[in-house]
């Protein structure tokens, strides 16, 4: 763990690194190469908007589902059976994720012709392959993957809030608004800022569901630091320059887990 | 006064009813099309209007996964190697776990905060790295490779997991064993394991779905037909002249199959054990 990533900072600081036998040392070059690229700045933005757009709809569906599963005006089968069910998309794998959301979204395919028939769209909508749309129809592919794991973790602490506290709560006179607000809230934040930190590191590193439904394109329409990286060592073999911008990932993703692992420790 | 108590007690019981069924479509739609797609002829999946339901339910697509010895091969590896790491990873981390929580040493705090961080490093950013070490060490396009690189993954979270699991058993019961006379490796797998077992299915199902789940390194450090895993057998099927969606829908359930069966199994324990480590960890 520790050997690979002195390697790939070694890697960052040569010229043609793994292709030829005596790369060269020549400092920062990379870097400079790799920020006065444009695409790679487009990137960076695309990467923070999928990943804000991500995390903001993983939890607030995360925490709806959990709070309408948690509820007692629900039959407790019921509650058991949606339960399992709200989970199945998060046992799929990106890939597949990455193949249904194709086929849904296919021009010719079944949410088109729902659009069309209600009269919403009038004319069959490019969703992937549309520098317009792409980016969003990626990103809604991930919100529906990836809800899952904030409902079953808010599931969990809604369990753990103490009945006594809506109790004590109700003969004071507070209304379930206030009763949301003021211990519902509160009570979950610390597991919402695991989570959410957390989720926020994976989903900037995104590759297999960008890879398999656009690969980055319409003209970079898509691309995100991970498929940006990848081409950049497995299409164009230029080793060295991806290892400097896997080196901006990987200190974007390090900065996010001191601030996750400050958090484990205060709890 | 009636009308009144019913407004207040029905219609919030209506509007979350109404949100579960909304969040059941969200939920189940596109699960339920892949399952159906992969049951239809390929003629059939975009005919219009849509329809949920094939008209003429068929096997050709499974049929034609199960009789290329190919396409079967992909399963047998995503199996092989999933199931190797996950025997492996759970060795390590039962007794990685058992030192943590049982012992306390010089740079324990460094070494967890280390293995948190872990968790959290882009794959992408090993990848370069570990192609370059394993084309080194002449381990290219085998198994080993996408053994080992795996377990690097899979450890931090199994480590985790377990030590959660362990920290919420108490110490008395494995110092039983000692005062009894036993030595500290009876008291972990006389004790510790049988006790632990909730933790260590929980643990062994996620390491099997991180596993199976794999693609990155898949895609890079393996290049022969022999060697390739489901996710990457689907994305090649992908990338063929013309789409066959039924084949590809097929071969998507087969691979969510193991998941969802471990899963439904092991649900009770996942549940329990997931959130017994990330909690205390």
């Amino acid at each position: 763990m520790l050997f690979p990533m002195i390697a790939v900072l070694r890697y960052s600081l040569l010229d043609g690194a793994i292709m030829k036998p005596n790369a060269a040392f020549v400092g920062l070059e990379n870097y400079q190469t790799i920020f006065s690229d444009p695409v790679f700045w487009q990137a960076v933005g695309q990467t923070l908007y999928f990943t804000i757009m991500s995390v903001v709809f993983h939890l607030l569906i995360g925490l709806a589902f959990a709070l309408m599963l948690n509820s007692d005006r629900i039959d407790p089968k019921i509650r058991s059976v949606l339960r399992v069910l709200y989970i199945l998309p998060w046992l799929f794998t990106a890939v597949i994720i990455a193949i249904i959301w194709r086929l849904l979204l296919d021009p010719n395919g079944v949410i088109n012709g729902v659009l069309i028939a209600l009269h919403i769209v009038n004319f069959k909508v490019e969703w992937f392959s549309s520098t317009k749309t792409a980016l969003n129809a990626l990103t809604f592919a991930n919100i529906w993957a990836g809800y899952p794991l904030y409902m079953v973790s808010l599931l969990a602490g809604l369990q753990g809030i103490s009945r006594d506290l809506y109790e004590a709560a109700g003969i004071d006179g507070a209304n379930e608004l206030q009763k949301f607000r003021y211990i519902t809230i509160p009570q979950l934040m610390p597991i919402m800022i695991s989570i959410a930190l957390l989720d926020f590191i994976w989903t900037m590193q995104v590759f297999p569901l960008v890879w398999m439904t656009t690969g980055g394109g319409p003209i970079y329409a898509t691309e995100v630091l991970s498929t940006y990286t990848y081409k950049l060592a497995f299409s164009r073999y230029q080793f060295s320059l991806a290892a400097a911008s896997a080196i901006c990932i990987l200190i974007m993703s390090m900065s996010v887990t001191y601030f996750y692992i400050k958090h484990q420790k205060a709890r | 006064m009636a009308k009144r108590s019913l407004s207040k007690t029905v219609l919030p019981t209506v509007l979350t009813y109404l949100g579960l069924a909304v969040g059941l479509v969200f939920a189940g739609f596109p699960i339920l099309w892949m399952f159906f797609t992969s049951l239809k002829s390929n003629t059939e999946i975009f005919a219009l209007p849509p329809r949920l339901l094939p008209g003429q339910f068929t096997m050709i697509a499974y049929r034609s996964i199960f009789d290329d010895p190919t396409k079967v091969r992909f399963f047998l590896n995503s199996y092989l190697v999933a199931g190797v790491v996950t025997v492996l990873t759970v060795l390590i981390a039962i007794l990685t776990a058992y030192g943590f929580s049982r012992y306390s040493f010089w740079g324990k705090n460094a070494l967890n905060v280390f293995i948190i961080s872990t968790q959290t490093v882009p794959p992408i950013t090993l990848l370069i790295p570990y192609f370059g070490m394993v084309v080194t060490f002449g381990i290219f396009d085998s198994y080993f490779a996408l053994i080992l690189t795996y377990m690097v993954f899979t450890l931090p979270y199994a480590i985790l997991l377990m030590t959660g699991y362990l920290n919420t058993l108490p110490k008395e019961m494995d110092e039983a064993v000692l005062v009894d006379g036993g030595s500290s490796w009876s008291a972990l797998w006389r004790v510790i394991v049988p006790l632990s077992l909730p933790g260590i299915v929980a643990t062994a199902v996620y390491t099997f779905l991180l596993a199976w789940n794999e693609f990155l390194f898949a895609l890079t450090l393996t290049k022969s037909m022999e060697m390739r895993t489901v996710p990457i057998g689907i994305e090649l099927l992908m990338g063929q002249h013309a789409f066959e969606w039924n084949e590809m829908m097929a071969m998507s359930v087969l691979g969510s199959l193991p998941l969802l069966v471990l899963y439904l199994i092991a649900q009770r324990y996942f549940l329990a054990g997931m959130t017994a480590g990330s909690v205390k960890s």
